[in-house]
Protein backbone atom coordinates (compact mmCIF):
# COMPACT_ATOMS: atom_id res chain seq x y z
CA UNK A 1 0.00 0.00 0.00
CA UNK A 2 1.55 3.59 -0.86
CA UNK A 3 1.83 6.12 2.19
CA UNK A 4 -0.70 8.82 0.66
CA UNK A 5 -0.94 11.91 2.43
CA UNK A 6 -3.74 14.53 1.37
CA UNK A 7 -2.85 17.63 -0.56
CA UNK A 8 -5.10 20.73 -0.22
CA UNK A 9 -6.08 23.03 -2.66
CA UNK A 10 -8.48 26.30 -1.61
CA UNK A 11 -9.48 28.34 -4.77
CA UNK A 12 -11.80 31.17 -4.48
CA UNK A 13 -13.32 31.61 -7.82
CA UNK A 14 -14.75 34.94 -8.89
CA UNK A 15 -18.55 33.84 -9.40
CA UNK A 16 -19.93 30.25 -8.72
CA UNK A 17 -19.17 29.02 -12.16
CA UNK A 18 -16.16 26.35 -11.86
CA UNK A 19 -14.83 27.93 -15.33
CA UNK A 20 -14.62 31.58 -13.60
CA UNK A 21 -11.16 33.17 -12.52
CA UNK A 22 -9.70 32.80 -9.48
CA UNK A 23 -9.38 35.38 -7.16
CA UNK A 24 -7.50 34.27 -4.06
CA UNK A 25 -5.75 30.69 -3.46
CA UNK A 26 -4.00 28.33 -0.77
CA UNK A 27 -2.20 25.53 -0.67
CA UNK A 28 -1.44 23.00 2.46
CA UNK A 29 0.70 20.28 1.37
CA UNK A 30 0.06 17.14 3.56
CA UNK A 31 3.07 15.69 2.13
CA UNK A 32 5.54 17.84 3.65
CA UNK A 33 7.09 18.68 0.42
CA UNK A 34 5.51 22.05 -0.61
CA UNK A 35 5.37 25.11 2.10
CA UNK A 36 3.67 27.75 1.36
CA UNK A 37 2.58 30.94 3.43
CA UNK A 38 0.76 34.63 2.57
CA UNK A 39 2.10 35.98 0.00
CA UNK A 40 4.08 33.21 -1.73
CA UNK A 41 2.85 33.99 -5.26
CA UNK A 42 0.89 36.57 -7.33
CA UNK A 43 -0.67 34.36 -9.47
CA UNK A 44 -3.02 31.29 -8.97
CA UNK A 45 -2.22 27.52 -9.93
CA UNK A 46 -4.76 27.69 -11.92
CA UNK A 47 -7.29 29.71 -14.04
CA UNK A 48 -9.51 27.83 -13.03
CA UNK A 49 -11.53 25.46 -10.79
CA UNK A 50 -11.71 23.01 -13.89
CA UNK A 51 -8.57 23.70 -15.02
CA UNK A 52 -7.33 22.39 -11.50
CA UNK A 53 -9.79 19.40 -11.87
CA UNK A 54 -8.42 18.84 -15.52
CA UNK A 55 -4.88 18.43 -13.13
CA UNK A 56 -6.26 15.82 -11.35
CA UNK A 57 -7.46 17.72 -8.09
CA UNK A 58 -10.71 16.38 -6.76
CA UNK A 59 -13.37 18.91 -5.36
CA UNK A 60 -14.18 17.80 -2.25
CA UNK A 61 -16.01 20.93 -0.81
CA UNK A 62 -18.80 23.11 -3.01
CA UNK A 63 -19.52 26.53 -1.44
CA UNK A 64 -23.40 26.34 -0.57
CA UNK A 65 -25.08 29.39 -1.62
CA UNK A 66 -27.57 31.28 1.31
CA UNK A 67 -30.00 34.23 1.17
CA UNK A 68 -28.89 37.42 2.69
CA UNK A 69 -30.18 38.07 5.97
CA UNK A 70 -32.70 40.75 6.22
CA UNK A 71 -30.64 43.88 6.38
CA UNK A 72 -27.75 42.63 5.38
CA UNK A 73 -28.36 42.47 1.94
CA UNK A 74 -25.41 44.53 0.68
CA UNK A 75 -22.93 43.51 3.61
CA UNK A 76 -19.86 41.54 2.46
CA UNK A 77 -17.47 39.71 4.44
CA UNK A 78 -16.53 36.42 3.80
CA UNK A 79 -15.12 34.43 0.54
CA UNK A 80 -18.56 33.26 -0.41
CA UNK A 81 -17.35 31.12 -3.86
CA UNK A 82 -14.42 28.93 -1.74
CA UNK A 83 -13.84 24.98 -3.43
CA UNK A 84 -11.31 23.28 -1.88
CA UNK A 85 -9.97 20.38 -3.67
CA UNK A 86 -7.92 17.33 -2.78
CA UNK A 87 -5.18 15.16 -4.60
CA UNK A 88 -3.55 12.05 -2.58
CA UNK A 89 -0.21 11.94 -2.78
CA UNK A 90 2.34 9.35 -1.73
CA UNK A 91 5.48 10.23 0.53
CA UNK A 92 8.77 9.53 0.33
CA UNK A 93 9.98 6.28 0.93
CA UNK A 94 6.00 5.12 1.01
CA UNK B 1 -2.41 71.19 16.59
CA UNK B 2 -3.74 73.73 13.79
CA UNK B 3 -2.97 72.55 9.93
CA UNK B 4 -2.35 74.88 7.05
CA UNK B 5 -4.74 73.64 4.42
CA UNK B 6 -2.31 72.87 1.80
CA UNK B 7 -1.53 70.13 3.52
CA UNK B 8 -5.09 68.42 4.07
CA UNK B 9 -6.21 64.91 1.68
CA UNK B 10 -8.08 66.45 -1.58
CA UNK B 11 -10.95 64.74 -2.22
CA UNK B 12 -10.00 62.87 -4.79
CA UNK B 13 -7.79 61.05 -2.36
CA UNK B 14 -10.58 60.61 -0.11
CA UNK B 15 -12.20 58.68 -2.73
CA UNK B 16 -9.32 56.42 -3.32
CA UNK B 17 -9.33 55.96 0.64
CA UNK B 18 -12.78 55.01 0.42
CA UNK B 19 -12.50 52.26 -2.64
CA UNK B 20 -9.03 51.04 -1.69
CA UNK B 21 -8.98 51.32 2.27
CA UNK B 22 -5.39 52.63 2.26
CA UNK B 23 -3.47 55.80 1.29
CA UNK B 24 0.48 55.49 0.44
CA UNK B 25 2.86 58.13 1.23
CA UNK B 26 6.23 57.15 -0.39
CA UNK B 27 9.40 58.52 1.42
CA UNK B 28 6.90 61.27 3.04
CA UNK B 29 9.12 61.43 6.25
CA UNK B 30 13.30 62.81 6.18
CA UNK B 31 15.92 61.41 6.61
CA UNK B 32 16.90 62.74 9.57
CA UNK B 33 13.46 61.78 11.91
CA UNK B 34 14.14 58.23 10.27
CA UNK B 35 17.34 57.77 11.45
CA UNK B 36 16.08 59.08 14.93
CA UNK B 37 13.32 57.27 15.17
CA UNK B 38 15.25 53.84 14.33
CA UNK B 39 17.66 55.19 17.17
CA UNK B 40 14.61 55.14 19.52
CA UNK B 41 13.44 51.88 18.62
CA UNK B 42 16.89 50.11 18.87
CA UNK B 43 17.65 52.27 22.06
CA UNK B 44 13.88 51.29 23.20
CA UNK B 45 13.55 55.05 24.10
CA UNK B 46 10.20 54.48 23.16
CA UNK B 47 8.00 51.97 25.13
CA UNK B 48 6.84 49.00 22.76
CA UNK B 49 4.39 48.59 25.32
CA UNK B 50 1.07 50.17 24.92
CA UNK B 51 0.85 54.10 26.48
CA UNK B 52 -2.41 54.47 28.13
CA UNK B 53 -5.06 54.09 25.38
CA UNK B 54 -7.25 56.98 24.71
CA UNK B 55 -5.09 59.37 26.05
CA UNK B 56 -5.07 62.66 22.89
CA UNK B 57 -2.50 62.28 20.69
CA UNK B 58 -0.78 65.27 21.45
CA UNK B 59 -0.14 64.78 24.85
CA UNK B 60 2.33 61.42 23.46
CA UNK B 61 5.84 61.80 22.97
CA UNK B 62 6.01 65.38 22.64
CA UNK B 63 10.06 65.24 23.45
CA UNK B 64 10.80 62.78 21.05
CA UNK B 65 12.43 63.96 17.91
CA UNK B 66 11.69 60.55 15.89
CA UNK B 67 8.39 59.21 16.29
CA UNK B 68 6.92 62.31 18.17
CA UNK B 69 8.71 64.33 15.41
CA UNK B 70 6.76 62.01 12.64
CA UNK B 71 3.67 62.38 13.94
CA UNK B 72 3.87 66.76 14.14
CA UNK B 73 4.80 66.47 10.32
CA UNK B 74 3.15 69.04 8.79
CA UNK B 75 1.90 66.58 5.96
CA UNK B 76 1.28 63.92 8.60
CA UNK B 77 -0.79 65.93 10.78
CA UNK B 78 -2.58 67.06 7.39
CA UNK B 79 -3.45 63.33 6.48
CA UNK B 80 -4.33 62.75 9.69
CA UNK B 81 -7.01 65.71 10.62
CA UNK B 82 -8.08 65.13 6.76
CA UNK B 83 -9.09 61.30 7.84
CA UNK B 84 -10.24 61.78 11.90
CA UNK B 85 -10.07 65.61 12.47
CA UNK B 86 -8.24 67.58 14.66
CA UNK B 87 -7.70 66.07 18.59
CA UNK B 88 -7.89 62.11 18.05
CA UNK B 89 -6.96 59.71 20.44
CA UNK B 90 -4.01 57.30 20.94
CA UNK B 91 -5.40 53.80 20.76
CA UNK B 92 -2.69 51.83 20.71
CA UNK B 93 1.15 51.62 19.20
CA UNK B 94 3.29 48.89 18.37
CA UNK B 95 6.92 48.29 16.99
CA UNK B 96 6.70 45.80 14.77
CA UNK B 97 9.81 43.50 14.46
CA UNK B 98 10.58 40.87 12.19
CA UNK B 99 14.04 39.11 12.61
CA UNK B 100 16.11 38.13 10.03
CA UNK B 101 15.87 35.10 8.35
CA UNK B 102 12.08 34.74 9.51
CA UNK B 103 10.16 32.65 6.51
CA UNK B 104 6.82 32.48 7.57
CA UNK B 105 4.49 35.07 6.49
CA UNK B 106 2.03 36.14 9.26
CA UNK B 107 -1.55 34.65 8.79
CA UNK B 108 -3.80 37.69 7.12
CA UNK B 109 -6.19 39.42 9.57
CA UNK B 110 -7.72 42.43 10.44
CA UNK B 111 -7.55 44.37 13.49
CA UNK B 112 -9.50 44.30 16.52
CA UNK B 113 -12.92 42.74 15.73
CA UNK B 114 -16.17 43.13 13.91
CA UNK B 115 -16.69 46.99 13.62
CA UNK B 116 -19.93 47.81 12.19
CA UNK B 117 -19.15 51.65 11.98
CA UNK B 118 -19.02 54.15 9.28
CA UNK B 119 -17.20 56.08 11.90
CA UNK B 120 -13.63 54.59 11.17
CA UNK B 121 -10.50 54.20 13.13
CA UNK B 122 -7.00 55.16 10.63
CA UNK B 123 -3.42 52.77 11.54
CA UNK B 124 -0.22 54.32 10.72
CA UNK B 125 1.95 52.12 9.28
CA UNK B 126 5.38 53.66 9.30
CA UNK B 127 8.36 52.33 7.47
CA UNK B 128 11.80 53.99 8.31
CA UNK B 129 14.12 52.25 6.74
CA UNK B 130 14.03 51.09 2.82
CA UNK B 131 12.27 48.10 2.83
CA UNK B 132 12.95 45.65 -0.25
CA UNK B 133 10.74 42.40 -1.33
CA UNK B 134 12.88 40.74 0.20
CA UNK B 135 12.63 42.28 3.30
CA UNK B 136 8.78 42.05 3.96
CA UNK B 137 7.01 44.15 4.00
CA UNK B 138 3.29 44.56 5.09
CA UNK B 139 0.95 42.88 2.94
CA UNK B 140 -2.29 44.79 2.24
CA UNK B 141 -5.45 43.51 -0.16
CA UNK B 142 -7.06 47.22 -1.14
CA UNK B 143 -10.48 46.82 -1.07
CA UNK B 144 -11.01 45.02 1.78
CA UNK B 145 -11.51 47.11 4.58
CA UNK B 146 -15.31 47.52 4.31
CA UNK B 147 -15.93 43.63 5.01
CA UNK B 148 -17.31 42.83 8.42
CA UNK B 149 -14.89 40.21 9.25
CA UNK B 150 -13.57 38.86 12.51
CA UNK B 151 -9.87 39.29 13.12
CA UNK B 152 -7.88 36.37 11.40
CA UNK B 153 -11.30 34.27 10.06
CA UNK B 154 -9.55 34.98 7.37
CA UNK B 155 -6.60 33.03 8.23
CA UNK B 156 -6.65 30.10 5.85
CA UNK B 157 -6.29 32.40 2.54
CA UNK B 158 -2.65 32.43 1.56
CA UNK B 159 -2.83 34.75 -1.85
CA UNK B 160 -4.85 37.30 -3.40
CA UNK B 161 -5.25 38.99 -6.61
CA UNK B 162 -4.34 42.39 -6.82
CA UNK B 163 -2.34 42.36 -2.62
CA UNK B 164 -0.04 44.91 -2.30
CA UNK B 165 3.17 44.44 -0.51
CA UNK B 166 5.13 47.79 0.46
CA UNK B 167 8.03 47.33 -1.01
CA UNK B 168 9.42 50.89 0.31
CA UNK B 169 11.84 53.87 0.22
CA UNK B 170 12.59 54.54 3.96
CA UNK B 171 10.05 57.34 5.03
CA UNK B 172 7.15 55.70 3.42
CA UNK B 173 3.91 56.28 5.44
CA UNK B 174 1.05 53.82 4.61
CA UNK B 175 -2.88 54.91 6.35
CA UNK B 176 -5.20 52.47 6.10
CA UNK B 177 -8.63 52.09 7.55
CA UNK B 178 -9.19 50.02 11.02
CA UNK B 179 -10.90 47.33 8.37
CA UNK B 180 -8.16 46.89 5.68
CA UNK B 181 -6.92 43.25 5.59
CA UNK B 182 -3.00 43.11 5.87
CA UNK B 183 -0.16 40.32 7.48
CA UNK B 184 3.40 40.97 8.06
CA UNK B 185 5.74 39.36 5.65
CA UNK B 186 9.04 37.31 5.63
CA UNK B 187 12.08 38.96 5.90
CA UNK B 188 14.81 37.09 3.97
CA UNK B 189 17.14 38.84 4.68
CA UNK B 190 20.16 39.34 7.48
CA UNK B 191 18.68 42.38 9.31
CA UNK B 192 16.29 43.10 11.51
CA UNK B 193 13.11 44.58 9.58
CA UNK B 194 11.41 47.74 11.82
CA UNK B 195 7.78 49.14 11.23
CA UNK B 196 5.73 51.19 13.52
CA UNK B 197 1.94 51.22 13.35
CA UNK B 198 -0.48 53.44 15.56
CA UNK B 199 -4.23 53.64 15.68
CA UNK B 200 -6.01 56.68 16.24
CA UNK B 201 -9.63 57.08 17.19
CA UNK B 202 -11.74 60.43 15.98
CA UNK B 203 -13.46 62.59 18.53
CA UNK B 204 -15.09 64.87 15.84
CA UNK B 205 -18.02 63.25 13.00
CA UNK B 206 -16.25 62.49 10.15
CA UNK B 207 -17.70 65.09 7.77
CA UNK B 208 -15.56 66.96 5.12
CA UNK B 209 -12.76 67.36 7.21
CA UNK B 210 -10.34 67.37 4.12
CA UNK B 211 -9.81 69.84 1.55
CA UNK B 212 -13.00 69.70 -0.82
CA UNK B 213 -11.87 71.93 -2.87
CA UNK B 214 -12.39 69.72 -5.76
CA UNK B 215 -15.85 67.81 -4.29
CA UNK B 216 -17.23 67.24 -7.62
CA UNK B 217 -14.41 66.60 -9.23
CA UNK B 218 -15.15 64.26 -12.25
CA UNK B 219 -13.05 61.41 -11.57
CA UNK B 220 -14.76 60.87 -7.96
CA UNK B 221 -17.23 58.77 -9.45
CA UNK B 222 -15.33 56.47 -11.29
CA UNK B 223 -12.74 55.92 -8.93
CA UNK B 224 -15.78 55.06 -6.14
CA UNK B 225 -16.25 51.89 -8.76
CA UNK B 226 -12.75 50.68 -8.93
CA UNK B 227 -13.16 47.16 -9.20
CA UNK B 228 -10.04 45.16 -7.23
CA UNK B 229 -9.60 41.83 -8.80
CA UNK B 230 -10.05 39.77 -6.60
CA UNK B 231 -13.73 40.56 -6.14
CA UNK B 232 -15.59 38.68 -8.42
CA UNK B 233 -19.16 38.63 -8.42
CA UNK B 234 -19.34 41.06 -5.04
CA UNK B 235 -18.02 44.35 -6.66
CA UNK B 236 -21.41 45.77 -7.18
CA UNK B 237 -21.80 45.03 -3.61
CA UNK B 238 -18.84 47.00 -2.73
CA UNK B 239 -19.61 50.24 -4.89
CA UNK B 240 -22.88 49.92 -3.06
CA UNK B 241 -21.31 50.00 0.42
CA UNK B 242 -18.39 52.82 -0.91
CA UNK B 243 -21.56 54.91 -2.08
CA UNK B 244 -22.72 54.91 1.14
CA UNK B 245 -19.49 55.85 2.88
CA UNK B 246 -18.87 58.40 0.48
CA UNK B 247 -22.63 59.53 2.14
CA UNK B 248 -21.35 59.52 5.42
CA UNK B 249 -18.21 61.25 4.72
CA UNK B 250 -19.67 64.24 2.32
CA UNK B 251 -22.88 64.37 4.21
CA UNK B 252 -24.68 64.18 1.08
CA UNK B 253 -27.42 61.45 1.54
CA UNK B 254 -28.42 61.64 -1.52
CA UNK B 255 -25.21 61.12 -3.31
CA UNK B 256 -25.07 58.28 -6.13
CA UNK B 257 -22.82 57.19 -8.80
CA UNK B 258 -24.27 55.01 -11.84
CA UNK B 259 -27.39 55.43 -10.61
CA UNK B 260 -27.00 52.45 -8.07
CA UNK B 261 -28.41 53.29 -4.60
CA UNK B 262 -31.13 55.71 -6.38
CA UNK B 263 -32.63 53.02 -7.92
CA UNK B 264 -32.91 50.10 -4.96
CA UNK B 265 -34.19 53.55 -2.85
CA UNK B 266 -36.85 54.27 -5.49
CA UNK B 267 -39.97 52.93 -3.89
CA UNK B 268 -42.96 55.49 -4.66
CA UNK B 269 -45.82 55.59 -2.98
CA UNK B 270 -47.72 58.23 -5.27
CA UNK B 271 -51.12 57.09 -6.15
CA UNK B 272 -51.83 56.82 -10.21
CA UNK B 273 -54.92 58.68 -11.00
Amino acid sequence: MPDLRQKILILYSRTPDLNSEIGSWAIYDGTGKERHTTGDSDTPPYASVFAAMQDGWRVIQFPQLFPAYPGMELSTSYLRFEYILEKMEEVDGG
Amino acid sequence: MAVDRKHLLTSVQMADFVADGLLRFDALIPEEINREVMRELDERRINFGYEPQGQPLDELWRESRGIGAMIRLPQVQGIIQSLVGPDPLYDHHCPHQVPPGHVEGQIWHADAIIDTRQHFDIQLFYFPHDTPREMGGTMFLPGSHLRRIHETDIARHQNFLGQMPIVCKAGTLVVGHHGIWHCAQPNLTDKLRYMFKLRLNPTVRQLRLWNTDDLNDPQIPGILFRNHRWYGNDDRLEYANRIKFWRFLTGDDGYDAHYWLTRIENMPERIAL
